[in-house]
């Protein structure tokens, strides 16, 4: 099939490295203002009181976090808040070095989907991992959220900073 | 219901190369020109263009398939491009064949398209914004992420190493040293080549990850009673499907692809297949990691769960084993040019079943094979079934 591929002209890295390479460049100026919506609102405004909540579905019974409107399994609308303990489990995890643009990280972050104590099985979020030694780490082990003392939080899910071992 | 039989008559591609020198749409007329030399056709016999492509944010270039669109042939001509992210390389055909199979039209060219090379500093920030704005972008993620977070699921849930899933990316980039379009091909890559490399988001390394490509590639598509003048080694689509899972990611089950199975059996019972472990010979599931294979071929329910890593080390999917997989060599291989990415493993099988393969070929003229492809937010799944 050698004759159904084009003879594609590319660079090489002499040509990188030798600057041969003409650049036309473009920084786009997006500025975007985002409503939190409704269950996401309230769950920023308990954020900020140092509380996670989550929200129940009236039709298969769970408790899902992050909270939402409706439930997308049922599609009908939840109906009320649940208060949740802000310990849970590490689902799992990533050490990671390195930023999007790949640029190596003095300190490695520590992602993890973290289920969250009082919502249903299974019902993760995305946060990050602190006070532990990345190689110490596991599935399943036991964190609780470190937050931000009142007066600096400000209703965000960086009101939490980090998630850190239970002893 | 009442549909066309449509068939797969002509493919072509560009290199896959780390950058081109030609703009995005150059590169999708060297796809479709090809594609449609192979088949002895002009634009003047399509009817329809299906054109794929994945992110505006790739090129900075918004309606970025009308600005492709004259490089695909589609002036003056109906348009449609889908668009479901890594994804939408196995999705375009897909929608090729439903142009065809509704009795719409006749004739379709499908061209898809990507430019990865333009985007800086590095084209990971395009995805960045997959994220949900409010209550994971604060965190900083980044793509890796996600797959990170996965590839650890999967490990965990089956007691995995990393030198289980290594060996697919050393099969991968094998592979790829036969095909006259790769990036990334390597006759002589080992596994301790694969462990040894740059620890980028712990479990994934630099081997573990395909990477920034350019790169287009083309299908020719066409109703029966086209399909048997132009050729007399069309490839059948017998089968389609496709699944969108919640974007609810971190409340899913991450070690296993439900919504591939769910869009393999649509695939699998419209293409009457029962026993797809008998009846498929060739599978060329989506690979921009090497734990993806893994993971998409049980989710194709071509290997029990947890039991697609001991099947490759067991050999069953070289080339020559059992059920070969990406014999391609895959995006670890070839290259990842997320929507060209898909195409090229449709276009394989249909090189391997008409047994054009070249170097490639899998021994025992093989008479069906499955090809798919993975995106969005971990959530979607496109699967086609060919044969002859």
């Amino acid at each position: 099939m050698k004759e159904r591929v084009y003879d594609t002209v590319y660079l090489s890295e002499k040509d990188f490295e030798t600057g041969r390479v003409l650049y036309e460049t473009w920084v786009p100026n997006a500025r975007y203002a985002w409503d939190a919506g409704i269950a996401i609102g309230r769950y920023l405004a308990e954020l900020k009181a140092g509380r996670l909540v989550g929200v129940h579905c009236p039709s298969c019974g769970r408790i899902l976090v992050p909270p939402r409107m409706f439930c997308q399994d049922c599609f009908v609308p939840t109906d009320g808040f649940v208060p949740l303990q802000d310990t849970g489990t590490v689902v799992t995890f990533s050490i990671c070095n390195v930023r999007w643009d790949m640029v190596r990280l003095e300190h490695p972050l520590i992602p993890a989907v973290i289920a969250i104590d009082g919502a249903s099985p299974g019902m993760g979020i995305l946060h990050l991992l602190g006070e532990v030694d990345p190689q110490a780490v596991r599935v399943g082990m036991r964190v609780r959220a470190v937050w931000k003392p009142p007066e600096e939080r400000e209703g965000a899910i960086t009101d939490i900073r980090y998630f850190k071992p239970l002893e | 219901m009442a549909r066309n039989r449509v068939a797969i008559v002509g493919a072509g591609m560009t290199k896959f190369v780390r950058r081109a020198q030609e703009t995005a749409k150059e590169l999708a007329w060297e796809a479709a020109s090809k594609a449609l030399e192979s088949c002895e056709m002009t634009l003047d016999d399509i009817d329809a263009v299906v054109i794929g492509t994945a992110p505006e944010a790739f090129d900075g270039v918004h309606m970025k398939s009308e600005y492709l669109s004259d490089g695909c042939g589609g002036w003056g001509k109906p348009v449609i491009r889908g668009y479901v992210g890594g994804g939408t390389g196995v999705f375009a055909p897909i929608q090729g064949w439903y142009h065809v199979a509704s009795g719409l039209f006749d004739t379709v060219l499908v061209v898809c398209e990507e430019k990865m090379s333009s985007c800086q500093p590095h084209p990971q920030g395009a995805f960045l914004t997959i994220f949900d704005h409010t209550t994971e972008r604060p965190l900083g993620p980044n793509l890796l992420w996600i797959f990170a977070l996965e590839m650890n699921a999967y490990m965990t849930r089956y007691g995995l190493s990393k030198r289980d899933i290594a060996l697919v990316s050393v099969k991968n980039k094998r592979n790829a040293a036969d095909h006259p379009a790769a990036l990334l091909g390597d006759p002589n890559i080992t596994v301790e080549d694969v462990l040894n490399s740059e620890v980028l988001a712990w479990p994934v390394q630099r081997l573990d990850v395909s990477p920034v490509t350019d790169g287009a590639v083309a299908v020719v598509m066409a109703a029966e009673h086209v399909a048997r003048r132009v050729t007399n080694k069309p490839v059948w689509v017998e089968g389609v499907g496709w699944c969108l899972d919640t974007a609810y990611w971190t409340n899913r089950d991450l070690s296993y692809p439900t919504y591939v199975e769910e869009a393999a059996r649509m695939a699998y019972k419209m293409a009457g297949i029962t026993e797809p472990r008998k009846q498929i010979h060739i599978a060329e599931p989506y690979d921009p990691f090497d734990y993806k294979e893994l993971h998409h071929l049980e989710g194709l329910l071509l290997f029990d769960k947890g039991k697609a890593p001991e099947a490759t080390a067991l050999g069953i999917t070289q080339r020559d084993g059992d059920l070969p997989v990406c014999p391609s060599g895959g995006l670890l291989g070839v290259g990842n040019p997320i929507a060209a990415a898909g195409l090229m493993k449709v276009a394989e099988l249909f090189w391997q079943l008409r047994g054009e393969a070249g170097a490639r070929q899998v021994p025992g003229q093989p008479k069906r094979g499955v090809a798919q492809a993975w995106g969005d937010l971990m959530q979607v799944g496109t699967v086609i079934v060919l044969g002859v």
